[in-house]
């Protein structure tokens, strides 16, 4: 018999491979839950039908009515969905933009670094804004607070795609943690791998189905507008699109190490919000922050450092053009190195709590050990 | 062998463990017979490294035994712990690969165990639709299927049917003739008294008896015999060194103070009459228990 081949593998079971198998069961189970097929159907459905509904939104609008002047018209001539008028210089331009007969007036102007500028009432035309290559400086005739509405929706979408994934994996990675402690299945896992393998496990598991969905979620967004022709919206969401990818990655690792410790200090699934309570706020925060405050730039540029809030906050300026290129490389260093702080707290906290049946764990105890 | 020396444990200031020492030796199964809250279950995970003890070694075949060695462990705990949303098969196979089984390995393990345990029509069943009975033969297929060298299992029969006892016991026998130490605990005496080689008993937190079964047997029994032959026993109650506990015609059962005593009654039992059986009555496990924990 090749038993004895074959028991020697036992013990050659590297890490990385324990902790693959772990995420391996970990995404397999949730592919094949029908509550997480259904509402992720219902999630890119959602997604999708937004997007086409902008197509016809953006189909209908008739042009933008804007001035021009002569010394400007070179900048405007690849925009599309403008209704340009001439006029002779800027002072008409202003004239035109105060009567309201235009919406914004783009003009020469020698000491904007692109040689032209946009002048509106009270706020930028964002169509106008989006059909430009590159954004001018603005002035504006009557200043007002005021949320462009692009920028609101761009707010709402980051805010609460990050909302639903991260409190939907967090409480999938909190609930299973809870199971196997509650099942005592766990006492046979960790009689086979090592306790932090099996953490590294989940967390990567749940990592890929989140990162997945948002990916998803992405591809849907810039197909669907290439698709419907927006294109113009595309550019200027395609960046921070791509930036909230990064940054959720990292920011969702970072939740889901904390939601497996919090959840392993409990025995039970009624007790779950007991001690995962204080992390459901930290997802929230960010996408309330973001409603409130996407035209605040002081509170945008807090939230986009304070790595719980990055993955939202700095898409948001990247969008909105207040980020410097340096900020978001600056931002997601921060990012990754409270998640290397997190996985390590996390570890203990997982490790010192999981096989302590009953009663919550104290915090200082799975601290301490 | 899996050798406990001192092994103590307390939960803020109460005792429930204090100076536990046993051998679980590897071809042999291992009973392991206490009260409720006698310290089986703690002593178990102590074993398995679940639970630090406070004092005292668990060694195996002489070295202090070592994350790696318990992964060559089988367990299975008190409380089912199996993923209620798994199948069966599945669920085994990933247990396998988990001690470090290729894909295909585990697979052709978990499906034979599961075959040899009786659950070879619910191999793509989820767990949680299976039986209390089966859910329990699922339990111990999880703790054998990587064909571990020391096995620990906690009431592996309670809430099993008699045939299921009998396929469950069939099983630890054969891993035992293959060479695993076993260790298993058990309310049901009679089921431990049949199977195990050694026997250990603990109450209160403290072993009162450990070692082989007939040992333990032969240090527990008092000379009693039983008699039944053809004529009239009535004589007994007169014979010197000879006290009768039970009575019926030709049937009796009865202590002696000696051997000689004994062989002496055996010889005018014959020439009385036919004898049909004469035999030594060795006390049963409930008996030792009873006398051990007191």
């Amino acid at each position: 018999m090749s038993t004895t081949d074959t028991r020697r593998g036992g013990s050659t079971l590297g890490a990385g491979q324990a902790i693959w198998l772990v995420a391996e069961r970990e995404i397999g189970s949730k592919l094949r839950s029908k509550a997480f097929v259904i509402s992720t159907a219902i999630l890119f459905i959602g997604a999708l039908a937004l997007v086409i509904w902008g197509g016809f939104q953006a189909a209908n609008n008739s042009g933008t009515p804007v001035a021009v002047t002569a010394d400007a018209q070179q900048y405007v001539a690849q925009a599309e969905g403008l209704d340009v008028t001439d006029v002779a210089d800027r002072a008409a331009a202003e004239a035109l933009v105060k009567d309201g007969e235009v919406d914004a007036a783009v003009v020469g102007d020698s000491s904007s670094p692109l040689g032209f500028a946009i002048i509106a009432e009270s706020s930028a035309p964002t169509s106008l804004m989006l059909q430009l290559a590159q954004v001018p400086p603005v002035e504006l005739l009557a200043p007002e607070e005021g949320n462009a509405a692009l920028g609101y929706i761009a707010a709402v979408g980051f805010g609460i795609v990050f909302l639903l994934a991260a409190s939907l994996f967090g409480g999938t990675i909190a609930q299973s943690v809870v199971e196997e402690k509650q099942t005592r299945v766990v006492e046979l896992l960790i009689s086979a791998i090592p306790v932090r393998s099996l953490l590294a496990g989940k967390v990567i598991g749940n990592t890929v189905l989140a990162m997945g969905q948002i990916l998803i979620l992405a591809a849907i967004a810039i197909i669907g507008l290439t698709v419907t022709d927006q294109t113009a919206l595309l550019q200027g969401l395609g960046a921070p699109i791509a930036w909230f990818a990064i940054f959720f990655l990292f920011g969702f690792i970072l939740l889901a190490s904390l939601f497996a410790a919090a959840a392993s200090m409990v025995s039970r699934q009624e007790d779950i919000g007991s001690t995962t309570m204080p992390l459901t706020m930290l997802v929230m925060a960010p996408y309330f922050l973001v409603i409130f405050f996407n035209d605040n730039p002081l509170v945008l540029a807090i939230m986009s450092y304070v790595p719980f809030s990055a993955p939202v906050g700095m898409p948001m300026r990247i969008f909105l053009g207040q980020a410097q290129w340096w900020e978001p490389l600056l931002s997601i260093v921060i990012l990754m190195a409270t998640c290397v702080a997190a996985i390590l707290v996390a570890a203990r906290i997982y490790e010192n709590s999981l096989l302590r049946m009953g009663g919550r764990v104290k915090l200082s105890e799975a601290l301490a050990g | 062998m899996l050798q406990l020396r001192g092994i103590g444990k307390s939960y803020g200031g109460r005792r429930v463990l204090d100076d536990v020492s046993f051998d679980v030796r590897p071809g042999r199964l291992t009973g392991f017979v206490g009260g409720n809250g006698a310290g089986k279950t703690t002593t178990m995970r102590i074993v398995l490294g679940v639970l630090a003890g406070d004092a005292g070694t668990v060694t195996l075949d002489g070295a202090e035994v070592t994350a790696s060695d318990r992964r060559r462990f089988g367990y299975m705990p008190e409380e089912r712990g199996l993923y209620p949303k798994m199948k069966v098969h599945e669920h085994i196979t990933y247990l396998a690969r988990l001690h470090g089984f290729s894909k295909t390995d585990a697979s052709t393990r978990a499906r034979a165990l599961l075959e040899q345990l009786g659950l070879g029509e619910r191999l793509n069943d989820n767990v949680e639709t299976l039986s209390l009975g089966n859910q329990q033969r699922a339990q111990i297929a999880a703790a054998l299927v990587h064909d571990p060298q020391v096995l620990i299992l906690d009431e592996p029969f309670s809430g099993l049917d008699p045939l299921a006892v009998d396929v469950v016991a069939g099983v630890l026998q054969q891993r035992a003739a293959e060479g695993a130490a076993v260790l298993f605990s058990s309310h049901q005496l009679d089921v431990v008294e049949r199977l195990c080689d050694d026997l250990v008993i603990i109450a209160g937190g403290t072993i009162r008896a450990a070692g082989a079964r007939d040992t333990l047997r032969a240090q527990h029994s008092t000379r009693r015999f039983e008699l039944v032959s053809a004529g009239d026993a009535g004589w007994l109650r007169t014979e010197p060194g000879v006290e009768v506990l039970d009575f019926d015609g030709g049937y009796a059962v009865f202590d002696a103070d000696s051997d000689e005593t004994a062989q002496r009654v055996l010889r005018r039992a014959v020439a009385n009459g036919d004898v049909a059986s004469f035999a030594p009555q060795h006390p049963s496990l409930a008996q030792i228990f009873k006398e051990v924990i007191q």
